[in-house]
């Protein structure tokens, strides 16, 4: 018999701290795991925002910044702008990247800097606990809408990837959904696809991820995955919102 | 032929990949604690194993092996 | 062989640093500073470098952030309002130990305030406006030629030390022009960054961060910190001293006030008055000694505090006169600068006052 799953060799040794089911391991391994197949994992480097993922410098096995609250994009900027001929990637949560940075990505997007974001949308504040995000539904509960998203006072949900793809710079965004089998393959599919696009200079890529927080939903990360599929897909739709005939 | 192996120290007991598994034969031990106080995965058969890789596919901690 | 050119304070700041071996400039629009963005924008490129207009100040320190932990040599200017929205990037420059160079072009403040020169910035510069225990290097040129000299000494102590240095200027400085002897080569002392990330073919991964969530660490992590701003202390201070061997009253000014109060040194002299001045040309480390010293001296009086501010040096002035003699203050705010003459009257009612 041969191995054919193991773990990869771009994640460190270093045990993930994320909460039981938490969709962020997977995340980080689908983009370790292309890292490795794409044979640039020594060229690249990484930044990591501020949320339940402030320490994944620890776990991607290749050199990793860590940036303030929403400046990812902007650190990214400075280090690509350093390093041209390197990979450089952006590891951000809803709070990070939609809301104190939502300046930073817009304008990163819009210079066409040759960067990759990552952003992982679970539509809440997960390390503060629970909170309101930018990409919360109307109507869901948090705790600082504990009874039910209002538009009348909280306003209403941000499609960033919607949004972004507005701009000329940004040449390729996707939004996919880690779900099961079949979308998560697809979601490594579209992160090989976006460090294509950076490989050959064409400009600024993102890849949305629709993701789960058990926690702070307060369901089990089974059901958890049920909700999103039920609950976020209507509100943001998986697709290429630009770029989808880009032939990388 | 397949089977599936496990670092029962890095499973957090969360329950996707016995959700996923199609041939249903992934658990969670309940007689068994890892050090982190987690049921780890355990298979109940591994001669029904397909080697279809949907349960480290699934997996958020990189607990599962998968040969065939 | 050197060239001499009559050039405004803010272009000679950015020459200074392309000089210096800065490629990479991030930076935001805002008076009185902006001519530094302007000669970037047309010179950095030319030099192989790279310029970049960032969306605000906060964008702008960020991608200094980047470009250092790149292993860039790497610089950010603003003024007053600027450099506050920055002080999160300062906080996390300092933790992460990562060199960078900022200048302030100080305006007058508080709030949007006013685009004439002032010091006002004097306790945001040297006592930390970021959060946390750290230090920058701040540095007080008073004349163009200086502003050329210690723009490109400060990358090479950021580069040296793995810290923030600050040239901070005021408006005057930064519109002035004034005639500047360039060097034909600068002293550029190149250093290794073994810990900067440019992928890790041949090494291990480099992880450039400032959480430490283990208070053991975070509080070892500080103690490093604080060594490190000690032994600045005792090798990076510097300062000038003006007549102050025989003075009864010394003056203690800075930048663009220190020029003013220069001319005044002269004629109180000529008025029977012996008068010095100690010019601190660091801001931090602070000439806590030099002025602890002299205030120990029987035939010094007093000490003239001068600023354009409402107060902030003479904090520092206080401290390391330690009550030994009176510290008088005269400050000016709004954009105002005070004039040579009043100066001297004040200098004369001191005399007066302390020979009593």
């Amino acid at each position: 018999m041969a191995i054919v799953f193991e773990k990869t060799k771009g994640l460190t040794d270093k045990p993930f701290h994320y909460c039981p089911g938490c969709t962020h391991g997977i995340i980080h391994r689908i983009i370790a795991e292309v890292l490795c197949e794409q044979d640039i994992l020594e060229n690249t480097i990484g930044v990591s925002s501020v949320g339940c993922t402030y320490n994944n410098y620890e776990y991607f096995a290749c050199d990793m910044v860590q940036a303030a609250h929403g400046r990812a994009p902007a650190v990214a900027t400075g280090v690509k702008r350093v390093h041209p001929g390197n990979t450089v990637f952006t590891y951000q949560g809803d709070g990070d990247l939609a809301s104190i940075g939502m300046a930073e990505i817009v304008h990163a997007a819009a210079r066409g800097e040759n960067i990759t974001v990552f952003f992982v949308n679970n539509a809440v504040y997960g390390m503060t606990s629970g909170q309101m995000a930018p990409t919360s539904l109307l109507g869901q509960v948090t705790t600082t809408s504990p009874f039910g998203r209002d538009s009348a006072v909280q306003g209403y949900p941000i499609n960033v990837s919607e949004m972004l793809a507005t701009l000329t710079g940004a040449k390729y965004i996707e939004r996919v959904m880690i779900s099961d089998f079949k979308n998560i393959q697809a979601a490594k599919r579209a992160v090989a696809k976006a460090f294509r696009v950076q490989k050959q200079g064409l400009g600024f890529s993102m890849v949305e991820f629709l993701s789960t927080c058990p926690t702070n939903w307060g369901k089990s990360p089974v059901e958890s995955i049920d909700w999103l599929k039920q609950n976020m897909v209507p509100q943001y739709p998986i697709g290429v919102f630009k770029g989808k005939d880009l032939e990388v | 032929m397949a089977r599936v192996s496990f670092q029962d120290e890095l499973c957090k007991g969360c329950g996707l990949c016995v959700a996923v598994c199609p041939k249903s034969i992934l658990q969670l031990d309940n007689d068994r604690l890892n050090s982190k106080g987690y049921h780890p995965v355990t298979c109940i058969d591994q001669s029904r194993c397909i080697g279809c890789t949907f349960c480290a596919v699934q997996c958020p901690d990189s607990v599962i092996t998968v040969e065939k | 062989m050197t060239k001499r050119i009559l050039m405004k304070g803010n272009e000679v700041i950015a020459e200074a640093a392309i000089r210096a071996g800065c490629r990479y400039y991030f930076g935001y629009p805002i008076t009185p500073q902006t001519e530094i963005m302007h000669y970037m924008a047309l010179t950095m490129n030319k030099a192989g470098g790279t310029f970049v207009q960032a969306e605000s100040e906060v964008a702008a320190i960020n991608m200094v952030y980047g470009a250092s932990a790149a292993g860039g040599r790497t610089m950010t200017s603003s003024s007053s309002p600027g450099i506050s929205l920055k002080q999160e990037g300062f906080s996390y420059i300092a933790g992460a130990e990562l060199p960078a160079v900022v200048v302030n072009i100080v305006r007058a403040g508080p709030g949007l305030g006013g685009i004439l020169p002032a010091q006002g910035d004097y306790f945001q510069a040297t006592k930390g406006g970021g959060h946390g225990d750290y230090r920058n290097i701040v540095i007080a040129p008073a004349s163009i030629q200086e502003l050329y000299e210690m723009t490109v000494e400060a990358f090479n102590l950021a580069d040296e030390y793995r810290m923030l240095v600050m040239i901070l200027g005021d408006g005057t400085l930064g519109q002035m022009m004034e005639p500047v002897l360039f060097r034909d080569e600068e002293p550029i002392v190149e250093s290794t960054k073994e810990w900067a990330l440019t992928g890790h073919k041949g090494r291990d991964h480099n992880t450039i961060q400032s959480i430490y969530i283990n208070p053991d660490e975070l509080e070892a992590k500080n103690n490093e910190l604080q060594a490190k701003y000690r032994a600045i202390e005792v090798k990076e201070t510097r300062f000038e001293a003006l007549d102050t061997e025989d003075a009864e009253i010394v003056i203690v000014a800075f930048g663009t006030c220190s020029r003013i109060c220069r001319n005044v040194i002269r004629q109180a002299r000529d008025q029977g008055v012996k008068v010095g001045m100690i010019r601190p040309i660091t801001l931090w480390p602070y000439p806590t000694e030099v002025l602890s010293e002299l205030a120990k001296s029987d035939t010094l009086k007093a000490f003239l505090d001068v600023e354009l501010n409402a107060g902030q040096m003479i904090e520092d002035v206080k401290l390391a006169v330690n009550g030994a003699k009176p510290v008088y203050f005269h400050g000016r705010t709004g954009g105002n600068l005070p004039s040579q003459k009043e100066i001297l009257d004040l200098i004369m009612n001191i005399h007066k006052e302390v020979n009593q």
